[in-house]
């Protein structure tokens, strides 16, 4: 039972490590169409934002709470403007092209980044500063819970839900759900759509940022290619619960963090990765909307 | 009517054809709106016609030719500039978002209006043209039957104080009742001081609540003049009105 309860507590915190970036997937597609597979990319510069951040301001020696948010604020704010940059040079000038032309170019952007990530961090290993920390352990009896993951899930929850209102209470959140569903429709409105669509990368970045800083915090070992598995498992927990699907983006993550941590814990570590990629082929077979995703009948 | 022509235009197409890819879909077509009018754009299947709207509202890009609003080029301008101008359109195929309630896709509409704060009263406007929209606020679009929805395209088109409102094939398969209604609401916001231009098959009932009609064919101008001219012309009973 103890181990059960720290097994829950391990695969929430991954899971809504995973949320944060399967957001950004689930809500470019939505807009786009498009896999941005850059996107994991993001999520590693979030990480080492955060750690040359930590670095430059010597937080390392004073852990807190404010030292943590700061960096997060730092990490999400540079990956906005990361997301922005990438729609702006590479995706807007081929909004007209054949959708290929752009997954092909995520790919290329994705690639990109990890290579100029190693030019630029080195490709070793770097460790991220311990900016916040707690001595001791929550325990409960035997039960011991390491707050660093409840601190996590806990600020992932927080984002998701400033997502949320964004999405569904605020002007530029109803032009997002707009302009996913009919760009010319909502170019109609009147709605500067590609401002929409830079705003959306920006959201989506911000939050993969928030992502690598929380990574770092629990698994301090970061290097350039982190973003790459990451990437494609947040992806794949983005098709579990529906592509384009936001309150999906979160379930799939969920599922996925909390199946991973099972399948580590009760003896089968070595099939920690193959386990999303199982998951996508059963998903892909079963119900290849994914669990939340509807059918979109195609616009003759 | 030839002595102020050029203050009283509100829209006017010089010449312009719009190609997709080798395929030219309007081809140097030319008319004039003029403020306060109802102008239909008839014609069958494949004349041009939603294409015509399209390049008005910038969705499309003319090959050739000028579109002049007020005798200001617009062809070439973003879609959502030309919406800031006080063009409006409800699109063919109801173009709604149905992923959104109907409240949401007001609002929507509003997004260019001049002011914020009239936002209510415009809203109630809308509700008086269409009483089951207030019944439906809440309720997601999705939901709405055909009339209804076409209603909402209009009702959010109106949202943003058009001066000029473009109307695609407002009664596509709707109920002959229904159709009626929503033609003699579209009188109504005309008769309130919009601009119409209307693009329809259904070319009588489309002339009968015009000023002015336009005939395309194959993408070029067949016929233009007054819609009760048109409505007597011989060619244009044997042609669209089935006689």
């Amino acid at each position: 039972m103890i181990e059960f309860v720290q097994l829950l507590v391990n695969g929430l915190s991954l899971g809504s490590i995973y949320a944060l970036i399967a957001l950004g997937y689930t809500m470019v597609f939505g807009i786009l169409q498009l896999i941005n597979f850059a996107h994991g990319d993001v999520y590693m510069l979030g990480a080492f934002i955060g750690m040359y951040t930590s670095r430059a301001l010597n937080l390392g020696e004073h852990p807190s709470l404010g030292a943590l948010l700061l960096v997060l604020a730092v990490a999400m704010a540079g990956c906005a403007a990361m997301g922005f940059l990438i729609e702006r040079i590479a995706y807007r000038p081929l909004r007209k092209a054949p959708r290929i032309n752009l997954l092909i170019t995520a790919v290329g952007v994705s690639l990109f980044l990890e290579f100029a990530g190693q030019l630029v961090f080195g490709a070793d290993p770097k460790f991220f500063p311990q900016i916040f920390s707690i001595e001791s352990d929550f325990s409960f009896g035997e039960l011991k819970i390491n707050p660093l993951q409840v601190l996590v899930f806990g600020i992932s929850i927080v984002l998701m839900t400033i997502l949320q209102t964004i999405i569904y209470k605020t002007r530029i959140g109803r032009a997002m759900r707009a302009a996913s569903f009919s760009h010319d429709l909502a170019s109609l409105m009147g709605i500067p759509t590609d401002r929409v669509i830079s705003f959306t990368f920006m959201l989506g970045s911000a939050l993969a940022g928030a992502g690598g800083v929380l990574v770092g915090l629990i698994y301090p070992k970061i290097e350039p290619l982190m973003g790459s598995m990451m990437g494609l498992k947040a992806f794949v927990a983005a098709v579990l619960g529906g592509i384009g699907n936001v309150t999906g983006a979160v379930v799939g993550a969920l599922i996925l963090g909390l199946a991973e941590s099972f399948l580590v814990g009760y003896g089968y570590p070595t099939f920690r990765d193959a386990l999303a990629f199982a998951l996508l082929i059963l998903i892909l077979i079963l119900k290849p909307t994914g669990l939340f995703g509807t059918k979109r009948t195609e616009k003759v | 009517m030839a002595t102020n022509e050029t203050s009283d235009v509100v829209l006017e197409l010089k010449n312009v054809s719009v190609k997709y890819g080798a395929i030219e879909a309007v081809r140097g077509i030319d008319f004039k709106v003029r403020k306060g009018e109802i102008v239909s754009l008839i014609g069958s299947n494949g004349a041009g016609k939603t294409t015509t709207l399209r390049a008005i509202s910038g969705l499309v890009r003319p090959s050739g030719g000028e579109i002049l609003h007020h005798g200001e080029r617009i062809s070439g301008l973003a879609p959502h500039l030309i919406v800031r101008r006080r063009i409006s359109q409800a699109p063919e195929g109801r173009g709604i978002f149905l992923n959104l309630s109907v409240e949401e896709n007001l609002d929507l509409g509003a997004w260019c209006a001049p002011t914020a704060s009239s936002y209510g009263a415009d809203l109630e406007r809308v509700f008086d043209y269409f009483p089951r929209l207030r019944e439906r606020r809440k309720q997601n679009a999705g939901t709405l039957s055909g009339g209804e929805q076409q209603m909402l395209a209009i009702g959010r088109a109106l949202m943003s104080h058009p001066e000029l409102l473009l109307l695609d094939e407002p009664s596509l398969g709707l109920a002959p009742q229904i159709i009626e209604k929503i033609f003699e609401i579209v009188t109504q916001i005309n008769q309130a001081g919009t601009t119409v231009v209307l693009v329809e098959q259904n070319a009588l009932q489309a002339l009968e609540i015009s000023h002015h009609g336009i005939v395309l064919e194959t993408g070029a101008v067949k016929l233009q003049g007054p819609a009760a001219e048109l409505l007597k012309s011989d060619e244009i009973r044997k042609a669209y009105l089935g006689e």
